[in-house]
């Protein structure tokens, strides 16, 4: 019997904003511990939280690029549940009335263009970080993150493989930084994911038995434990085995899944209103008002740079996975239209120079303007492809404009025919055993002529010119092909 | 009290203690137990009362939450963050490990 795959995802943003959630400490990462708390956020009696109307902004702002139903009324719940990351013993959560419903995540496959359905976006708080002592039975408690403000978004369970499930992390997550709302960093654990799989025999239209996969913190690793568990389930139901509904902890080092045993983690939370937070209103003219300042979301400018620009899907893909790299691309190509090179140029020239650059194209001295003015050079043959190169990181590394760096180290290419034609001579003059071999029929030679020809020019000789000129000079030797 | 009428069972008093790591002795779960089971037998008396028509409520009162401005305060000085703590090394909480 064949067996498929269902997995929906749960993604855990954190917001950008300035200050947590419901209070004012920062967010700030990379702080002492517990340099960031306060009685709000530390859970104290008596205190009240107050919500960040710029994390509301932003959920709102998600909730529009996702295609989700805004709600105008919706609720604070307290999640309840006793481990040492959580002050309060309560997390405040959205659990009845979430602030966004439906939706939907579009992502590439193989088969296609599919929408990923959302089941729904909501609101809550991060709780604490622990760290485990390898030695001793101790855990140190640290609550800055306590209180920072993080969405959480549903997938419906209509993922069908791992390599869909990637996908769609891949295309939230761009769609998160797109929006400015979230940095989406998995390693430090802005973006998160966890997974529900269960499996069932093909065709089937009942869920099986699913248990919740943790601690994936790549696309990578995501991937790799879903394989893991799809497969370690199928196995089990073909052996006859049940499917036992648990968290499991999958282990990058083995590459597999592991049952989490931890006799506190009782799946009962006890969710009710928060009796602190009144009913959150989302007001019909902030949803609008952002709803018009939502920018092209990357799947959108993805298909328009394929159908303006004609690039290759795989080209529009790269450009567009940063907003700022987009914007550079469409700014060079209005300065100099030729779409392929520009692209071709920033894929490999520009992004092996960027790679290792955390802050990406805003850390790059080449203007747009520079670099379009570096192509026009090749173009209208002032200089070589191949000096262009050495032009360009010359640019990245000073940010010199194009036309100084050429005039300053004389790369002007030589397309005065009479100066090639005589260096040309000079060469064949030169070698002769060389030549010898080459009039006997050695055409392979050719190369070995213009290469001694670009060397006398430290790589300025025009190379399309040095190629005519020397199958001429080469007839008149008496060669044929 | 006849088993029939009870609405809740001495197992489920524990479980919900449990889940709020309370410890009851003997004679207070006995005591919950009637409370919880008056407090359900009422659910039951609000459950009688016809709301076909009444659209559900979040809360009783027509206020909604307000908002406080994207902006950073002090937090509490560390002395004063950790004051509670049943114990500390360096500027973190330390309590007994939490997972095996």
């Amino acid at each position: 019997m064949e067996y498929e795959p269902i997995i929906g995802l749960e993604v855990h943003a954190q917001l950008l904003t300035d200050s947590k959630a419901f209070c004012s400490c920062t967010t700030r990462f990379g702080a002492e511990p517990n340099m960031n708390t306060c009685p709000i956020c530390q859970g104290m009696p008596g205190t009240l939280p107050v919500l960040n109307r710029k994390a509301l902004e932003f959920t709102v702002k998600m909730a529009l690029a996702c295609h989700c139903r805004i709600s105008e009324f919706s609720r604070f719940a307290r999640k309840n549940y006793y481990y040492p990351d959580l002050p309060k013993n309560y997390q405040i959560s959205q659990y009845e009335l979430p602030v966004a419903e439906g939706g939907y995540v579009e992502i590439e496959t193989e088969q296609g263009n599919r929408r990923i359905p959302l089941t729904r976006i909501h609101m809550e708080e991060d709780a604490g970080k622990l760290i485990h002592d390898e030695n001793k039975p101790l855990s140190y408690v640290d609550l800055n993150r306590t209180g920072v403000p993080l969405i959480e978004i549903v997938s419906e369970p209509e993922i069908h493989s791992p390599q869909e499930a990637a996908e769609y992390l891949r295309a939230l997550r761009s769609i998160l930084v797109y929006l400015d709302i979230c940095d989406g960093n998995m390693q430090e654990g802005s973006f998160r994911c966890d997974a529900n799989v269960s499996v069932r025999p093909k065709g089937e239209q009942a869920l099986g038995v699913k248990t919740e996969v943790k601690n994936m913190n790549s696309f990578r690793n995501v991937q790799r434990a879903l394989e893991y568990e799809i497969d370690r389930q199928i196995e089990a139901v073909k052996a006859g085995e049940r499917i036992v509904q648990e968290t499991r902890l999958f282990d990058p080092s083995t590459g597999a899944t592991a049952a989490m045993r931890s006799k506190e983690w009782a799946h009962d939370y006890r969710y009710f209103p928060d009796p602190d937070l009144l009913p959150l209103r989302v007001e019909p003219s902030l949803v609008e008002r952002l709803r018009n300042e939502l920018p092209e979301l990357p799947f959108q400018k993805k298909a328009r740079f394929v159908e303006q620009f004609g690039i290759p899907p795989y080209d529009a893909g790269v450009l567009t996975a940063s907003r700022d790299l987009a914007a550079y691309f469409e700014q060079t190509v209005a300065l100099f239209p030729q779409p392929k090179t520009v692209s071709n140029w920033i894929m490999t020239e520009l992004m092996r120079m960027l790679k290792g650059e955390e802050e990406g194209i805003g850390s790059c001295l080449v203007s747009a303007e520079q670099l379009a003015g570096l192509l026009k050079s090749v173009d209208d043959g002032t200089i070589s492809g191949k000096i262009a190169k050495t032009v360009f990181e010359e640019m990245y590394a000073t940010g010199k404009d194009p036309a100084a760096i050429i005039k300053e180290k004389g790369l002007v290419q030589i397309s005065d025919s009479g100066e090639l034609a005589g260096l040309v001579k000079q060469v064949l003059d030169d070698n002769p055993q060389e030549l010898k071999k080459l009039l006997a029929g050695k055409t392979g030679l050719k190369k070995f002529f213009v290469g001694q020809v670009m060397k006398t020019t430290k790589g300025k000789a025009n190379p399309q010119l040095v190629n005519d000129i020397l199958n001429d000079e080469l007839k008149k030797r008496g060669f044929s092909e | 009290m006849k088993k029939t009428e009870s609405k809740i069972t001495p197992e489920q008093v524990d479980y919900v203690a449990h889940l709020g790591r309370l410890h009851l002795a003997p004679e207070e779960k006995r005591k919950y137990q009637a409370q919880l089971d008056d407090i359900l037998k009422y659910m039951d008396m609000l459950a009688e009362a016809p709301t076909d028509d009444v659209l559900p409520m979040a809360g009783p009162v027509e206020l909604y939450t307000p908002f406080r401005e994207d902006e950073v305060k002090p937090s509490l000085p560390l002395e004063e963050a950790l004051a509670n703590a049943p114990a500390r090394v360096g500027t973190s909480f330390l309590v007994p490990k939490v997972i095996e």
